[in-house]
């Protein structure tokens, strides 16, 4: 008899998603599908709205990465406004704006680490669910716990002061931004009371490293197999290939490290990237055009940007980019839970490079916004948490959006995140008499280690509902199991 | 001072000249009255009705109605508070109001009432009626989604010969404020960014220069709307 499986919803992501899987009479795997169930529209009801309400609009997609859409619909209005790309903003204009996503990127990642995926490092991926959640941890490894939540709150008060608030702020505005930072505000990122300061974020994302490699050494076999497929990897990076993720050229690598897509300016992102539409999800399945369907997906986020950068402009950071490196021998790494590693090195990236901006005195300058001739049509791109984010904006004659495409960074993985998926459910679950809650874990595990955002608004935290229908050959229900 | 005459607002002695209106006559006594379709320096209309007082047993307009010696005001009683409210919520429904993206969030008079009569959800159905955006001016967008239907900028955004700019087309539900095109086309900057200030909500906005005013600093983000006035 064949099974039908469903994980509905899957948690400890960031929004609603559902898995099913699908057993023949073996129990041989057959299917097994990443479903994204919530249905949002920005692109359309955003059309006939002023350009300049975009920023602010669109970044209601999501209540843990904001600031990335904010500042990838400003960097695409930027061009409308005649203030070009990347370079053409004033010193302060950019560098507040990096300030604030580097604020974002610390405190997006250090959500996802401590809150969403430590639970299953320190209780082990089939641990008891009454415990495997952050409540666990703050019960368990309260040190820890503290320190996540520190470390977040970091993140979110460099926002704050950039962005005029922690979550959906303003700050980015066409052609530059609306404040810069006051010396107040900079002394106490710098000079703060212990943990709240620069120097603090900077050794606690080294120790959350340590955390992670002792991991790693003594569960080598598990992490390094654990949904090891070789794919594309697709991020932007500065001209001269260091990691930078607010603005630099597109590039992509295939699993050898080849350059498949070479450095190219993202304004014209359309001629690369081709986008497929399954009936099954709401979510588009993104691949570069050159190599069809079947060849041309990738993997963006953390593990994409350590395998398609050259180097990371920051020493600490550097230190750590070089060990990862060096455990697949300078090839990209296509071990799925190393995206772990990746962000945690990244989260170490961002604190350097926050000290390193903190006390630059462009910050306190007045320029705070550049325009020039206006244009019809603009493409932002950022390297959100997450991975790519492209915003590509047109407008009519009367300053109106015409047209909105986004592609958001779960989606550049939705197909990496689909066949992660499969290669787990045929690891787990192929011809096993009894489908355990570990089990099922474990596909979610394969899910989370792309930190997806599936609907962008909402976040679990802790422990959802988990439901599993068993049903015939005909579609009829013979078993539901369903914890709580 | 000759012509001082005493009156009450909710038990306390005022004093005010005579033939002030009362939402002026509080005002200069440190009372608030909220009102969203008055506004100093213009002829009042109480097209709102937010600022509903009970004057000596009945309710009324305080924008239109002069203040006379021995009037008894109730203005923040229970009963009175709970009429704005419902007010408040009415525009809410009637409109299309998401303050989320609106760059005159904070600033917003609307918004700011929503906030001082606590309205947490409106008890009211959501109209969501479909309404247009006109940006065919050159300078201002009027975004009929927000409207309120105040007429402040019919009856204080004018030109030289002092003509409207704006004023009422059709009747009823479909009733709007609309911009005169031929006029905005020789609309100056000033008179643009003084008709998006004189709108008490999001209706009439500047062209490209949204969300400039960092969040912190805007009208109510540190107090609420009539604190200059009173401590409510």
């Amino acid at each position: 008899m064949s099974k039908k499986i469903t994980i509905e919803p899957v948690t400890r992501v960031e929004g609603h998603g559902k898995v099913t899987i699908y057993l023949d009479e073996q129990g041989q795997v057959k299917q097994s599908r990443l479903h994204i169930v919530e249905f949002r529209g920005f692109e359309r009801f955003i059309q006939g709205r002023p350009y300049w309400e975009a920023p602010v609009l669109v970044q209601r997609l999501c209540g843990i990465c904001p600031v990335s859409h904010l500042l990838a619909a400003s960097k695409a209005l930027d061009v409308i406004v005649g203030a070009g790309t990347g370079e053409g903003l004033t010193p302060t204009g950019e560098k507040m704006r990096r300030l604030m996503h580097y604020g974002q990127i610390f405190q997006s990642h250090t959500l996802h680490f401590f809150h969403l995926s430590a639970p299953d490092f320190l209780f082990g991926i089939d641990g008891d669910p009454d415990t495997r959640n952050i409540i666990g941890i703050a019960l368990n490894h309260p040190e820890l716990a503290v320190q996540g939540v520190m470390m977040r709150k970091f993140g979110q008060e460099i926002i704050r002061a950039t962005a005029g608030k922690k979550i959906h702020g303003t700050g980015a505005i066409p052609g530059g931004i609306n404040k810069n930072l006051s010396i107040e505000e900079r002394d106490e990122f710098l000079k703060g009371n212990d943990p709240l300061n620069a120097d603090k974020m900077v050794s606690w994302a080294e120790a959350a490293i340590d955390f992670f490699r002792n991991y790693y050494v003594a569960n080598k076999e598990f992490i390094d197999n654990f949904a090891h497929f070789p794919s594309n990897h697709l991020s932007l990076v500065r001209k001269d290939g260091a990691m930078d993720l607010y603005h630099g050229v597109l590039r992509a690598v295939d699993s050898e490290g080849r350059k498949i897509l070479h450095d190219v300016d993202y304004q014209e992102y359309y001629n690369f990237i081709e986008e497929e539409v399954r009936s099954w999800s709401y979510m588009k399945f993104p691949y570069l055009k050159q190599y069809g369907k079947d060849k041309g997906w990738y993997r963006v986020g953390p593990l994409a940007r350590l395998n398609t950068a050259d180097f990371i402009p920051t020493p600490l950071a550097q230190a750590e980019f070089e060990k990862f490196k060096a455990l697949t021998h300078g090839k990209p790494n296509n071990h799925c839970l190393h995206t772990h590693y990746a962000r945690l090195i990244e989260i170490l990236h961002a604190a350097e490079m926050i000290r390193e901006l903190l006390h630059d005195p462009d910050l306190q300058g007045d320029e705070l916004v550049v325009k020039g001739t206006k244009q019809k049509e603009g493409v932002g791109l950022i390297e959100a948490p997450r991975g790519t984010l492209f915003h590509h904006y047109r407008i009519n004659d009367n300053d109106q959006i015409a047209m909105a495409n986004l592609i958001v960074s779960t989606t550049n993985n939705n197909e990496p995140m689909n066949r992660s998926v499969n290669y787990v459910a045929k690891a787990m679950m192929t011809a096993k008499k009894e489908i355990t809650e570990g089990m099922m874990n474990a596909v979610e595990v394969a899910i989370r280690a792309y930190d997806p955002c599936l609907s962008c608004a909402t976040h679990a935290l802790g422990k959802m509902p988990l439901e599993i229908t068993l049903l015939d050959q005909n579609e009829t229900i013979i078993d539901k199991k369903r914890s709580h | 001072m000759d012509n001082q005459i005493i009156f009450t607002i909710d038990g306390k002695e005022c004093r005010a000249a005579a033939g002030t209106y009362i939402v002026e006559a509080a005002r200069q006594n440190g009372v608030f009255i909220p009102t969203l379709c008055n506004m100093p320096g213009i002829t009042p209309k109480g097209a709102c009705r937010i600022c509903t007082v009970r004057i000596n047993g009945r309710l009324m307009t305080s924008c239109t109605t002069p203040v006379i010696a021995g009037m008894e005001i109730e203005n923040n009683s229970p009963e009175i508070r709970e009429l704005r409210k419902s007010i408040i919520e009415l525009l809410f429904v009637s409109g299309n109001h998401f303050c989320p993206a609106c760059e005159k969030s904070g600033d917003c008079e609307l918004q700011a009432l929503a906030y001082l009569f606590q309205m947490m959800v409106p008890r009211f159905p959501y109209q969501f009626p479909v309404k247009e955006i006109d940006a065919s001016a050159p300078l201002i967008v009027k975004d009929q989604n927000r409207c309120i239907l105040c007429k402040r900028c019919i009856r204080t955004i004018k030109d030289e010969q002092g003509r409207s700019y704006f004023a009422f087309e059709s009747r009823g539900n479909k009733l709007e404020v609309v911009l005169d095109k031929e006029m905005a086309k020789t609309m100056i900057a000033e008179t643009a960014e003084l008709a998006m200030k004189n709108c008490p909500v999001g209706s009439i906005l500047v062209k490209e220069k949204g969300f400039y005013q960092p969040i912190g600093t805007r009208k109510f983000d540190q107090q609420p709307i009539g604190s200059e006035i009173s401590t409510h």
